[in-house]
């Protein structure tokens, strides 16, 4: 096993007893195990940190070229939006929400490398400097997106409970509507202007490796869809008062398509994006 | 010595009943003094509040002394001896403990986890702390009731969640609005809950009342109470846009609200959530406005099925609480014992004893080395009759002392010179106070 793929190890393992802890302070009416979650969560983050490092000395490039390699970046940007969130609100219950997220990915990554994945052939590709500007902005996007995708879920139950007056224990841990509303509006507020600038950089590269800015392949295609998609709730929003439950489900299924397109469009369909043609072969 | 209680509780006895025994706050000097006096009593406290009033009392003899309490409450208060036999309950040693760390707690009240009782138990003690009618025993038992509530408090939610319905109102609209600060209040009606309820959002940072009432002038006179804004009855519904949680509590025999209006208003407020509360009986607000995107509106059925649960959730954390009570009983049994004559008899031998036989077994070991069988036993008996010459004046006091007052003390000051395992020291009353109570 390579360094960076034990240090990847170690990481999933801190994220897992993090949201164990997570799950464990929102499910058990008086525990307070959110301390230590964040404790396992900030190492696991410093060890992804070098996890994604070691890995980028070993390939040579940016290290976000594979599955395996999109799904470790991916987690990293929702830990990382995560503990941004969570310095600003202090909400163990996002955690809980956010967490097994990052988990689920790390998971699909381990076992996209335990199928058997080689590190990559030199691509000239993957040496333009537009590359790690276009993935960096377009997965910090996603991730701020899914921190959206948690809260409104998170709104929808509350919600729920409040309007049938039936409340469960996690209604004891959930903030108020308020709040969870307001991450809704900072997720797009910052999530939109990164998606924006994954797109432009995104075809910035293209242009420069294939001599033009778009080439409606369909993971292009689906990522306009899903920016016009929050495109139209951030109008929503600002002009015409959207707050609250459609701003909620706009959230949720508007992650939904992002995560359609990072990894159904992959899997189902073809195009210059798959991680086969970036590997060229 | 024995731990007495002696009292009678909302639980026992009616208002009418325990108005008649309560004692006056600002003349506790004198009950406390005659409760002394009483030749079977070594120490007293006397709690009085009005849901209780108890006296907690030690006693080397427990059977009469229980009699002189219940004689003293009825002939204190100028009351038939006997006649409150029926309201009185009694408690001596593990019980009286269990007794009153439960009050403390706040599992004895009437709304289980209300705050008020542990402060009422300081002040009490503090009276007896006072007039020095709290010994050794009752200090110790004091405070150590006033930690168990605490613990009780902190590890249990006991006295989590709203149990009034004007409280449950201000918590739902926390949970929609999150703080409520800036938030505007409408009181349409005049009720007695309603006005509670304004009060409650008042006191929790909403700024603005808005009132209205059929009968203008009353809107005013309760809107210059709230220093809130009066608005007439058949306007209101045009001020619905800048309101952010209604309280009705009118008596109009239909709905003075209904789902279209609350929709409009919604459109305007661009969104915003409105939060009613709607008090009155028949009610006031059409229950589809609840269906409005939005819109959240509780009557008073739904309130007290919060209040209801949330009561629910402190009788189970009430559970809890016992097992710890039952915890802190052992531990206080423990140091209780401590203070029993006959062990402290034995332990102080074998203190002595232990001491004896280091010191000559050192000597054998070095200076002695050479000597025979015959010399070690004289030195063996040369020892044990210094140390039984010596031990002779404290055990004979101690046992004199055995149905004396103050043995309590002498048993301690015995334990402490000796260092048998010495009780723990006492906290300072100030280290227990708890920041839950003064919410």
């Amino acid at each position: 096993m390579s360094f960076n793929i034990l240090l990847f190890n170690v990481t999933l393992l801190l994220y897992l007893i993090a949201t164990i802890l997570f799950l464990v302070e929102v499910s058990a009416r008086h525990l307070k195990t959110s301390g230590v979650a964040r404790w396992m969560l900030w190492g696991g983050f410093v060890f992804h940190c070098a996890a994604l490092f070691f890995r980028y000395i070993e390939v040579g490039h940016t290290p976000v070229a594979s599955l395996y390699e999109s799904l470790s970046f991916f987690a990293w940007a929702l830990v990382a939006i995560f503990i941004l969130f969570d310095l600003r609100y202090r909400l163990a219950v996002l955690g809980a929400f956010v967490c097994p997220l990052a988990v689920i990915l790390m998971l699909v990554g381990s076992a996209v490398i335990i199928g058997g994945v080689e590190p990559q052939q030199a691509n000239p590709m993957l040496q333009s400097k537009w590359f790690p500007v276009h993935v960096t902005f377009a997965f910090l996007g996603h991730a701020v997106f899914g921190v959206a995708f948690a809260a409104g879920i998170m709104y929808l139950l509350q919600e729920r409970m409040l309007k049938s007056k039936r409340f469960s224990a996690l209604y004891y841990k959930l903030p108020s509507l308020d709040v969870l509303d307001s991450i809704n509006y900072k997720c797009l507020t910052f999530g939109f202007p990164l998606m924006t600038l994954g797109i432009i950089s995104g075809a910035v590269w293209a242009n420069s490796a294939w001599g033009g800015y778009w080439r409606w392949d369909p993971k292009e295609t689906w990522a306009l869809i899903t920016w016009f998609w929050y495109a139209a709730l951030l109008h929503g929003r600002l002009s015409i008062g959207w707050r609250g439950r459609r701003a909620a489900i706009f959230a949720i299924i508007g992650f939904a398509a992002l995560v359609f397109s990072f990894l159904g469009v992959n899997l189902l369909l073809d195009g210059a994006h798959t991680f086969k043609s970036l590997r060229g072969e | 010595m024995n731990i007495l209680v002696v009292g009678l509780s909302h639980k026992t006895a009616p208002v009418a009943v325990r108005e008649r025994v309560a004692f006056a706050p600002t003349a506790m000097e004198r009950p406390l003094h005659e409760l002394l006096a009483l030749p079977a009593i070594s120490e007293a406290i006397i709690v009085s509040t009005c849901n209780r009033v108890e006296l907690y009392a030690t006693s080397r003899e427990p059977e009469a002394a229980l009699s002189q309490l219940r004689r003293f409450l009825t002939a204190y208060h100028g009351l038939e001896a006997g006649s409150l036999d029926e309201n009185l309950y009694e408690y001596q040693g593990e019980e009286a403990i269990r007794h009153v760390f439960r009050v403390a707690s706040s599992l004895d009240s009437m709304v289980i986890g209300e705050p008020q009782i542990l402060g009422q138990i300081k002040t009490s003690y503090g009276y007896a702390a006072e007039f020095k009618t709290a010994g050794l025993i009752l200090n110790r038992f004091l405070h150590k009731a006033f930690s168990v509530a605490k613990r009780v408090r902190t590890e249990t939610a006991i006295a989590g969640n709203a149990v009034s319905v004007a409280f449950a109102a201000v918590e739902l609209a926390r949970k929609i609005f999150g703080t409520l600060e800036g938030k505007t209040v409408l009181l349409i009606g005049a009720g007695e809950m309603c006005e509670l309820a304004a009060r409650h959002f008042i006191n929790n940072g909403v700024s603005q009342v808005h009132v209205t009432n059929r009968t203008f002038e009353r809107a005013v006179k309760l809107a210059e109470e709230f220093k809130g804004r009066a608005i007439a009855f058949d306007d209101f519904p045009d001020h619905l846009h800048q309101i952010d949680i209604v309280l009705t509590s009118t008596g109009a025999p239909t709905f003075i609200l209904g789902p279209k209006k609350v929709e409009e208003v919604i459109k305007q407020r661009k969104n915003k959530p409105m939060f009613f509360i709607d008090i009155a009986v028949p009610r006031d607000i059409d229950p589809r406005v609840n269906d409005v995107d939005n819109v959240y509106l509780y009557d008073v059925d739904d309130l007290q099925g919060v209040v209801a649960a949330n009561l629910k959730e402190r009788h189970k954390e009430a559970k809890k609480a016992e097992g710890i009570i039952e915890e802190e009983i052992t531990a206080f049994d423990r140091w209780l014992a401590t203070l029993d004559v006959v062990p402290t008899i034995v332990a102080l031998r074998s203190r002595f004893e232990e001491i004896r036989r280091a010191e000559v077994d050192k000597t054998f070991g070095a200076a002695l080395k050479n000597i025979g069988d015959k010399e070690r036993r004289s030195v063996e008996a040369l020892t044990a009759a210094i140390i039984n010459k010596l031990l002779h004046a404290p055990i004979t006091f101690l046992k004199q002392e055995q149905n004396d007052d103050s043995t309590d003390s002498s048993v301690h000051a015995v334990r402490t010179l000796f260092n048998l395992e010495p009780p723990k020291p006492e906290g300072k009353l100030e280290d227990l106070d708890d920041s839950a109570e003064n919410r």
